[in-house]
């Protein structure tokens, strides 16, 4: 049997057991929340390793994008088309996925228009800019306000107070399948000859260029996919916690997703997927010791960075993420 | 039509005139050589040739068309591979990825693999190492590494920079063998050489370039034969 298939039974065997034991109590509704969490960070995390990971940017505005992929995505399902929590889910899922689709092509093209100007550029004006962007954002969401009344509802963005009354759409499956198809898009994407060409920029741009290598495109598409997922990203996890904030945009949440990326490994989808699920499940464990945890934390990461400066990871994945020809590559270099 | 023209060509770097107004031409199937002294702007010229630098001045035409003004990747579409000098080589990526980022131009990709044989036919230690990252090859492996790449790229100019530099002499020897082999097939070659004596040997014509000038231009056994060119460049 081919590793492939034991994947597919795996992620059937997970979606399964985490289906029956919440339908018969055996698990309870924090554990799955904390497990759809560990999700959303994963598509949020992946994305951003393709931009800083594997194209060599340096993005700090990852959150500004999610951000506005939520908003995007939070203001259609409540404002647009009234969906509240009365609605019956299989009339509010197409509305859903349509406000997700919204969201991703928002956050796209905010990303094309950011990425556009800047990527012409060598050198960190990309971290500037965008943590000037994630900043923008943050005070944007911050002033805008829109009121509607949908039946009882009184509805609008919010402006600081954040867009409320999101209807909870995020379910597990939906959940489970955007990660899935963020995880096989970008893992398909960075072993195709597009994904190569941005390794290559991250190894060595002159020899890039001298491959024929078109740099601006390449940094533009990868800056622009990674922003596409993180709108969906922001989207699900507006439909999730059900709230959104303007200060979920800022830096701070930037820094956190930056932390999952270089914690699993620059260029590695496995470590960004183990260090998303692991952060998430830690900073649940250690709620008991309150703010302490921020310290642990802190000095946890600092102990992996000595230890392992390349990330849990390094630039290794699991054998079921790699094709068939870098999976015999890795088995003779790891023999 | 030539295969390689550059008229009048001058490149500064900010306010330093780097190549002050030269004129060459490579003819199809050629090995023509730029030889001179550090800093007389060779590299420079090569990395004008390949879109890396702008020109202040002068044009370069490639089978008759304007490139002059083309972006480095539309260069390496149309059919000129540069080698850098240092070689250039992705360290982190294993052999075969750098070779398979060579092809990244190509459009007949269902013919690469055949290309993979006949590239590891000529570098058989690039097939025993295809698995290896990069970075752990010996200097002379990168240098054929790097010569590989632009095999597989099929282009029709190949710009050699430096390719003797920090090789043992007996690596410098096979280089050299190598390049007149790929040149018999018929690859049109300009080569960059501060080693001018071993470069005059395999090529057909060269110029000798002076602090941004061309001084001296004629085929090999003439510049090998000319008493200024051999007191200045190959050693008396």
């Amino acid at each position: 049997m081919k590793p492939t298939t034991y994947t597919i039974l795996g992620l059937l065997a997970f979606y399964a057991v985490v289906m029956v034991t919440s339908a018969v109590g055996l698990m309870n509704d924090y554990i799955l929340r904390v497990i759809n969490l560990m999700m959303i960070n994963i598509i949020l995390g992946v994305s951003l390793n393709l931009i800083n990971g594997y194209t060599g940017l340096f993005s700090v505005g990852h959150a500004g994008f999610m951000i506005v992929g939520g908003y995007v995505a939070g203001f259609m399902t409540t404002l647009l088309f009234g969906i509240t929590k009365d609605t019956p889910y299989w009339e509010a899922l197409p509305m859903f996925l349509v406000a997700i689709l919204a969201a991703a092509l928002v956050s796209a093209l905010v990303g094309f228009i950011i990425g556009l100007p800047v990527l012409r550029l060598t050198d960190d004006y990309l971290a500037i800019v965008t943590i000037g962007f994630g900043e923008i954002i943050r005070v944007i969401f911050n002033f805008i306000t829109f009121k509607k009344k949908v039946g009882n509802w009184e509805l609008d963005i919010g402006g600081p107070r954040g867009l409320l009354g999101i209807p909870p759409l995020s379910n597990f499956t939906v959940i489970f399948l955007f990660t899935l198809f963020t995880v096989i898009f970008i893992r398909n994407f960075v072993f195709s000859r597009h994904g190569r060409a941005c390794i290559a920029i991250r190894e060595n741009e002159v020899a890039a260029h001298m491959m024929g290598i078109p740099i601006t495109r390449y940094k533009v598409l990868a800056f622009v996919l990674g922003s596409t997922f993180a709108g969906i990203g922001g989207a699900l996890l507006a439909h999730f916690i059900q709230l959104l904030h303007p200060t979920m945009g800022g830096f701070m949440k930037s820094v956190e997703y930056l932390i999952i990326v270089y914690l699993g490994g620059m260029g590695s989808i496995s470590g960004t997927i183990v260090a998303a699920a692991a952060l998430t499940g830690l900073s649940e464990l250690l709620r008991p010791i309150g703010e302490l945890r921020m310290v642990l934390y802190g000095a946890l990461l600092v102990v992996l960075m000595l230890k392992r400066p390349g990330g849990l990871m390094g630039q290794r994945e699991f054998p079921f993420l790699l094709p068939e020809r870098e999976r015999k590559i890795y088995a003779l270099q790891n023999r | 039509m030539s295969m390689l023209e550059v008229q009048d060509l001058e490149v500064s770097y900010g306010a330093i005139r780097a190549v002050k107004g030269i004129s060459f031409t490579v003819e199809k199937g050629e090995i023509v050589t730029l030889i001179g002294a550090n800093g007389a702007g060779k590299s420079t010229t090569l990395r004008t040739i390949s879109g890396l630098l702008k020109p202040q001045r002068g044009k370069i035409l490639y089978q008759g068309q304007d490139i002059t003004e083309l972006p480095p990747h539309r260069i390496v579409e149309l059919g000129i591979n540069h080698v850098p000098e240092g070689r250039g080589i992705f360290t982190n990526l294993t052999v075969w990825e750098n070779l398979m980022l060579a092809t990244y131009t190509r459009k007949d990709r269902s013919r690469i693999q055949e290309d993979f044989e006949q590239v590891f036919t000529i570098f058989p230690r690039l097939k025993e190492r295809s698995s290896q990252s990069a970075g752990t090859l010996s200097g002379g492996e990168q240098q054929m590494l790097s010569v590989a790449r632009a095999l597989m790229t099929k282009g029709e100019v190949m710009l050699l920079d430096e390719p003797s530099m920090g090789l043992a002499p007996v690596l410098v020897d096979e280089i050299f063998r190598i390049l007149r082999e790929i040149n018999r097939q018929g690859k049109t070659i300009l080569l960059v050489e501060q080693n001018a004596y071993r470069a005059l040997e395999i090529a057909h014509r060269g110029y000798v370039f002076e602090t941004g000038n061309i001084v001296y231009a004629g085929t090999a056994s003439e510049l090998q034969n000319n008493e200024a060119v051999k007191k200045a460049y190959l050693g008396g």
